[in-house]
């Protein structure tokens, strides 16, 4: 076996058959899966929870209007007196007691209108009570001007804006943003694993610098084949356990999905939590035919360019930066020296990131967009949430896409040489807490 | 025969630090190498030049008759004074990936590994992991790691430190076994007792320059100051004759114990030649002893460091 092929085995095994990496492998999953369950739990338990208001109308309007919904449900009184209707409604424990005074005109009596509550009212209460109101008034209001409820409701219609492409392909409204998202989820996952697999080959070189087995090691092979093992190592490693994750994730999600008998459409909320991050479609319009819809645009999906692309990106992107956390870890003797390093590497990460979901869900080609996906720090994040919309016409330009993995390319190669020089340096320098002045005068022993 | 090693004219800085300048060195085959100098004073510098670890900014190095090039990696064994093995790791596998890192295959670094482990006796360590061991005990690990791969040329630093004097005569046992059987040995340590018991060479390196080399027994004859120590046996006149030999000789310093009517000094003489001053010292008292003060290594350290130093 080749030098480097025994150190990236090496370094896997040594990942692997740590104790906090099989715990954290195998209970991640659960926890995940455990949240997103719970919330969705929550939410249902939160939602199923039906507030009862009385009601105690004096006056002749608003008879049959109070009609049991999804949150709200009425109990009306009859015939007693208001201080009777309070203690009633204390006594059985409901949410209030609206009172409508006797009153000679709808206006008057809506104007008239008081809720009693033990505690402030909740808003699912008010915004029922006052969408009652609210629609009975219009209709009185309509009816004065002799507009009769059957042409009202012919009013109402809601309009939509029907769009196209000038090749003929229709549109749909959000598809921009479930396309940047399905993206954003495999830049986030880039990211993810960047921040999480990175710091573990920053740990193993400080590991290796405070155990002091660097010089023997480096007497056997190079600096540089040392790095790249150990990038490479931890990378597998990384890769067996996002692969666990996702596997083992979907499967219990799935079973706890049965078992709890929880709607998918409920979890949708929660997007953001959730492992693969593809489930935050935003709201469906009712209508069999709509989803159809929907349903053949993501079919429409460039999926293997996608693939593809997130393959190029992922490996590039992560070399560059887990081979900067290895300078890092090079160049200082404790993990708590990192901090100053560390913070400038996350920027650009995060800032990918929000630009992403801020910018490219609304204009996935405005110049924003295009700069951050040309920028190589950024590009493997922000061209993924781009790609969703194919390349060529509609979808990013081909020559933006080479361009980017152009620049990342020689990127690439430019940090992992400099990233080199560093380590290279930094593997056998003891007690010095370095500058950036330091580093900088180290790239030119 | 070719010297194991040969520098030639080596030069290596960083940034403005000069850490050796035009350096040259022969280290001969099947001989014990001392490497000695203060502390910064280039020594480890120098190791890494001969392992690669860096490389010079001018000069070259010959291995053997060779240019260095990286696959006489596989034929130097170098225990650093900077050592350590991974914590977690189990000392077997530990072993054996560092042997297979020099080249060796898996079976036959098992094998040597076997025989090692009996030798030195531990044998039981194979499942242990590092962090279970005593710092003794993963330094002979870190040992037998270095000697394994049966280089031709081993460069050992501070080898004995954090050793127990029993376990660190094992090892200097081990050092001459190997010399023995024909390695060629560098030598680094401030121990200057183990270099006059082991070293036959020695270079001594200040401030990046090589101010002294060559033979241990030469330099040594080469810095006798013909200084004699003499203890003489005196019947209460002590003070007299102390009084008589200073006007003749040069006494650097005495002791006079008019108890045991002993006198100790120390005396210079202009040449090596004895015979007149043994005559007349000879007439004054009784000779108890006379001998020539040869310098030791650590006085010729002390010594050549201090001139260079001024």
């Amino acid at each position: 076996m080749s030098k480097l092929g025994l150190i990236v085995k090496r370094e896997y095994l040594a990942k692997v058959r740590n104790k906090s990496f099989v715990v954290m492998t195998f209970l991640s999953p659960i926890l995940m899966v455990g949240m997103v369950v719970l919330i969705a739990y929550l939410t249902k338990i939160n939602d199923s929870e039906t507030h009862i208001v009385s009601v105690l109308n004096d006056s002749r309007y608003f008879h049959g209007d109070f009609l049991p919904g999804e949150s709200v449900s009425f109990i009306e009184f009859t015939d007693i007196a208001l201080e009777e209707a309070k203690d009633s409604t204390l006594a059985l424990q409901y949410d209030g007691l609206l009172h409508i005074p006797k009153s000679n005109n709808l206006e008057d009596a809506s104007q008239a209108a008081f809720l009693y509550t033990k505690d402030n009212p909740t808003s699912q209460v008010l915004n029922r009570l006052e969408a009652i109101f609210e629609n009975r008034l219009r209709k009185n209001r309509l009816e004065n001007l002799g507009v009769s409820s059957k042409e009202f409701a012919s009013i109402e219609k809601e309009y939509e804006l029907r769009t196209a492409t000038f090749k003929g392909e229709r549109n749909l409204k959000g598809i921009n943003e479930i396309k940047a998202f399905i993206g954003g989820g495999f830049g986030y996952l880039i990211m993810m694993f960047i921040i999480i697999y990175g710091g573990f080959v920053m740990r193993s070189v400080i590991e290796e610098k405070t155990t002091r087995i660097i010089e023997v090691i480096i007497s056997s092979v190079k600096p540089f084949q040392l790095m790249l093992g150990k990038i490479l190592g931890t990378s597998l490693a990384g890769v067996t356990q996002f692969a666990i994750w996702i596997f083992s994730a979907s499967l219990l999600l799935f079973v706890a999905l049965l078992l709890f008998d929880i709607d998918m459409a409920a979890l949708g909320g929660q997007a953001a939590i959730s492992p693969s991050g593809m489930e935050g479609l935003p709201s469906i319009p009712e209508g069999d035919d709509y989803i159809q819809k929907y349903v053949n645009e993501l079919f429409k999906i460039p999926w293997l360019l996608l693939l593809f692309s997130f393959v190029i990106y992922f490996v590039l992107g992560y070399l560059i930066y887990s081979s900067i956390y290895a300078a890092i870890g090079a160049a200082v003797d404790n993990e708590t020296d990192t901090q100053q390093f560390i913070f400038p590497i996350i920027l650009p990460l995060m800032l990918a990131i929000y630009v992403g979901f801020f910018s490219v869900f609304s204009n996935p080609h405005g110049p924003i967009a295009v700069g951050f996906s040309l920028f190589p720090l950024t590009s493997p994040i922000v061209m993924l949430m781009r790609l969703p919309g194919g390349i060529g016409e509609g979808g990013v330009p081909l020559w933006q896409l080479l361009l980017s993995i152009l620049l990342l390319i020689i990127t690439f190669l430019a940090i992992v040489w400099l990233a080199a020089k560093i380590y290279r340096v930094g593997i056998l320098m003891y007690g010095k807490k370095p500058s950036y002045k330091e580093l900088y005068k180290w790239l030119k022993y | 025969m070719t010297p194991i090693l040969v520098a030639e004219n080596v030069s290596k800085s960083f940034g403005e630090h000069t850490a050796l300048s035009n350096v040259s060195l022969d280290i001969p085959k099947n001989c014990i190498y001392g490497l000695l100098g203060p502390n910064g004073a280039g020594k480890t510098t120098l190791i890494r030049i001969i392992n690669q670890i860096t490389y010079p900014d001018t000069g070259q190095v010959f291995f053997d008759g060779e240019p260095l090039a990286p696959k006489h990696i596989a034929t130097i064994g170098y225990l650093p004074e900077e050592r350590g093995l991974y914590k977690s790791m189990k000392v077997g596998e530990q072993a054996l990936y560092l042997a297979q890192l020099k080249g060796l295959s898996k079976v036959e670094a098992k094998k040597r590994l076997k025989y090692w482990f009996e030798r030195l006796e531990i044998g039981d360590w194979w499942n242990k992991k590092i962090q279970e061991l005593s710092k003794g005990m993963a330094q002979k690990i870190q040992f037998i790691v270095t000697v394994l791969h049966q280089p031709k040329l081993l460069i050992f630093d501070e080898p004995f430190s954090g050793f127990d004097p029993i376990n660190a005569n094992r090892i200097k046992d081990e050092i001459l076994e190997l010399k023995k059987q024909g390695t060629s040995i560098i030598f680094s340590t401030h121990r200057m007792e183990s270099v006059e018991e082991l070293c036959e060479y020695i270079t001594l390196i200040h401030k990046s320059h090589k101010i002294l080399e060559g033979k241990l027994s030469d330099i040594k004859k080469a810095h006798k100051n013909n200084v004699f120590k003499v203890g003489l046996q005196v019947n209460g006149q002590g003070e007299g004759i102390l009084k008589e030999l200073q006007e003749r000789f040069r006494i650097l310093n005495h002791v006079f114990d008019p108890k045991e009517k002993q006198l100790d000094f120390t005396l210079k003489l202009p040449s090596g030649d004895t015979t007149e001053a043994l005559a007349h010292l000879a007439t004054r008292a009784n000779i108890n002893h006379f001998e020539e003060t040869i310098p030791t290594a650590n006085d010729i350290f002390i010594q050549t460091v201090k001139a260079k130093g001024e």
